[in-house]
């Protein structure tokens, strides 16, 4: 075979398999909306986003409610999350010895494989007795989901940020040592700063895994179609109200639950768009456009 | 004879390297030191002994004692953030923070604890004119350096050094990166500041050398061959290897 048609061939199987994973992704999108389009025009847009009530059996599809607790949990479980985590990347990064580095990595790492269902289990048979036992209540609340989310995505958190902070130039820290700084100051003033735009991808990441999470939410969050009131007030997540349905919807009740699919990804389309703002702003005033 | 620094039978390792030999140097106040030689024999490591920036590195070993104005600055009492205030530093590569350019210079005095706006400006103004560099950006001090021209951005780095009022300043090749019209001016900057400042300057170019320096030492495979007077070392010099490094026969 010449060498062109070889080349010919390469290009163009490179190019199908980077387009046949789009085409797929799009399909399905397609189709969710495909699916998803007859429940919001039989009930209405504004009484599906709106709706505070979400009652199959009497044709209320209102998933208000529901998307307040996914942005509740998500929100909660970021706020213990980010700074927790934000702490442990700049410890491992900048102060730990060799030696400690060695085993936190890897262990962060396992903490990220371990699939949810098995930390949902844990919540549901450690974290909920717990809960219940301190404050009441049955246990299943925002909070316990909370803080089972926040241990999920710690270690996406941990690792990008990690990672942002060791690619900080090493002339930075020598300039700022160099200059009289203390190792604390340098780290605060100089090395933390220029690694924002990678702490903020860390947090965009594990917003997207929070707000994804779906089985270990549904073990512990209690389900209860309602708009917290308090932390520990059970809630409900958009991705547990189809897991926990689809088994025996059918006709508008069926499409409903495509359509809080719809709502979904709208919702996380939203959060990534108001997050790249934020990285791209950050990455512009850090470096003013050179960064 | 005023010495700034005394260096006696210094021996640094790094691990199993042995990359300092028994190196003696005294360095005269408000004067301008050039370290020569060929790459790896030692002098930036030699520089970096005397700010106790090698410290970062973890295998670094060393005996031997540094003195500045008669005080060791290996002693266990030694703070070295103070130290480091008093010895600064002007990297190869120009290194200005991702910040805007009154940042950088204003740097050094906050972390020290001036917080007063007044005497901020008024520092930064006198760093940066003492730097040959205020007329360039006085209108853009609250612009990033990283947009500066990599002369501008290497006269900086010299502005925030001296902003903290140092004794000394050490500078690793600082004008390896720059341009000839940009080398001139930082060549024209160290005979400013030589007044105030002691200055060590490592440099390749045996040129820059004669033009700074009044004093030159000649370092080869971690050991000081000769030093002396510039006039001597590049016009007589002793030692047949120092010859042959100065005229261009290796290295």
């Amino acid at each position: 075979m010449s060498r062109e048609t070889d080349e010919f061939l390469i290009e163009k199987g490179l190019f199908l398999t980077a387009i046949s994973s789009v085409i797929i992704i799009a399909l399905i999108i397609v189709f969710i909306f495909w699916e998803g389009y007859p429940a919001i025009l039989n009930v209405g847009f504004f009484n599906f986003i709106f709706g505070m009530d979400w009652s199959p059996s009497n044709g209320l599809y209102g998933v208000f409610p529901m998307i307040i607790g996914s942005l509740a949990i998500t929100g909660l479980s970021l706020l213990m999350a980010v700074p927790l985590g934000v702490f442990c990347a700049i410890f491992m990064a900048e102060i730990a010895p060799g030696k400690m580095r060695k085993i936190l990595r890897p262990t962060l790492q396992t903490l990220s494989g371990i699939p949810s269902v098995v930390y949902g289990f844990f919540g549901l048979i450690i974290l909920v007795p717990f809960m219940r036992v301190q404050f009441g209540g049955t246990g299943f609340s925002m909070l316990t989901a909370s803080i089972i989310l926040t241990v999920m995505i710690l270690p996406i958190i941990v690792s990008v940020s990690e990672d942002a902070i060791k690619s900080v130039p090493g002339e930075y820290k020598e300039a700022s040592l160099a200059l009289g700084a203390t190792h604390w100051q340098t780290i605060k003033n100089v090395i933390f700063p220029a690694a924002i735009p990678g702490v903020i991808t860390s947090i965009i990441l594990g917003m997207g895994r929070a707000i994804g999470e779906t089985l270990a939410i549904i073990m512990v969050a209690g389900n209860v179609v309602q708009i917290p009131t308090s932390i520990l007030d059970p809630v409900r997540a958009l991705t547990s109200n189809i897991a926990i349905e689809m088994g025996y919807a059918t006709g508008t009740h069926y499409n409903a639950l495509f359509a809080t699919g719809i709502v979904l990804i709208f919702m996380i389309l939203i959060l990534l768009v108001i997050a790249n703002y934020f990285h791209y702003k950050k990455k512009v005033t850090v470096g003013g456009g050179y960064l | 004879m005023d010495y700034r620094i005394e260096v006696e039978d210094l021996n640094v390792y790094f691990d199993e390297l042995h990359i300092l030999k028994d190196v003696s140097l005294k360095i005269r106040k408000n004067m301008v030191t050039a370290l020569i030689g060929p790459s790896g024999c030692g002098k930036s490591t030699f520089i970096r002994t005397l700010n106790r920036m090698n410290d970062l590195i973890d295998t670094f070993k060393m005996d031997g004692t540094v003195l500045l104005d008669r005080e060791d600055i290996y002693d266990p009492k030694v703070d070295v953030v103070e130290l480091r205030k008093r010895v600064g530093m002007v990297f190869q590569k120009p290194n200005p923070f991702p910040k805007s350019v009154f940042d950088n210079v204003a740097y050094g005095l906050k972390v020290h604890g001036e917080s007063d706006k007044d005497v901020l400006n008024e520092k930064v103004e006198e760093s940066l004119k003492a730097a040959a560099l205020w007329d360039e950006v006085k209108e853009k001090l609250d612009k990033s350096a990283m947009g500066l021209s990599g002369g501008q951005q290497q006269r900086l780095c010299i502005a925030r050094t001296i902003a903290v009022e140092p004794e000394v300043i050490l500078m690793d090749e600082p004008c390896s990166a720059l341009d000839p019209i940009s080398t001139t001016k930082i060549e024209d900057l160290i005979h400013r500041l030589k007044k105030d400042y002691t200055i060590i300057i490592v440099t390749h170019n045996m040129q820059q050398a004669t033009r700074v320096s009044k004093h030159t030492a000649f370092f080869l495979h971690g050991e000081i061959i000769e030093s002396g007077p510039t006039d001597k070392i590049f016009i007589e010099p002793c030692d047949k290897r120092t010859e042959d490094y100065i005229t261009g026969r290796f290295g």
